[in-house]
């Protein structure tokens, strides 16, 4: 088991630093592109967090929150995306 | 036999990990706008998928039942991340590209994203 849980600390680390990386971009952006960009990134690599916590504490309840988690990322991922090319959402 | 799928699980992981960690470097690495769509859209989503393939080699290897639900997230993954990188492909040639700027669209004249009909251009449906 040790092999594999420092792996999980390790890709812990990784999606860890990718977030904030991301939450950098988010901060010092030129443009509404890039900052929806790096919202959607940044749902993609919390989706990795929540599968990674349920495989180290070993309980299946996470993965229909990841789930849910990456439905809403999409939906608001592309109501921001409309909302930039035709100013409004549902026409 | 478990060490020996603790360490393809391990590998997963640390495949992934590196993954995701280049997609979002490559977030603030690239310059431009459009150099910075390859870096999530591609890198993360493998990162998410190896993540998702470790956790199905674990719970089939070390639980010994089948849970097929990851394969779930990565379907919903794989669909939706083109369909974000399009949107946002598309919103930046609505604001920072002209007809002029862009190669040449072919036999259609203009880009679709151009080619938006105007209001005069539109046929009128409403008496028939």
């Amino acid at each position: 088991m040790i092999i594999m849980d420092y792996a999980i600390y390790f890709t812990f680390a990784c999606f860890g630093a990718a977030v904030m990386m991301c939450l950098w971009r988010i901060i010092t952006a030129d443009g509404v592109g890039t900052r929806v960009l790096a919202l959607d990134t940044m749902v993609i690599n919390t989706i990795a967090l929540m599968v990674l916590y349920g495989l180290l504490l070993g309980t299946e309840i996470f993965f229909e929150a990841a789930m849910i988690i990456a439905m809403l990322g999409f939906v608001s991922t592309v109501a921001y995306a409309r909302f930039m090319l035709r100013g409004n959402i549902i026409e | 036999m478990t060490e020996f799928w603790e360490i393809v699980i391990a590998f997963f992981l640390i495949i992934s990990g590196i993954f995701g960690f280049v997609g979002s470097f490559g977030m603030i690495k690239l310059k431009d706008p459009m150099s910075r769509l390859h870096a999530p859209t591609k890198a993360t989503t493998l990162g998410v998928g190896g993540v998702l393939i470790a956790s199905i080699l674990h719970s089939l290897a070390l639980e010994h039942r089948l849970s097929l639900h990851e394969l779930l997230i990565t379907l919903f993954l794989f669909l939706t991340a083109p369909v974000t990188a399009l949107f946002i492909a598309k919103w930046h040639i609505h604001r920072h590209e002209t007809p002029d700027s862009l190669p040449n669209a072919g036999e259609d004249g203009k880009w679709a994203t151009h080619a938006v009909q105007t209001d005069e251009e539109i046929p009128d449906h409403t008496a028939t």
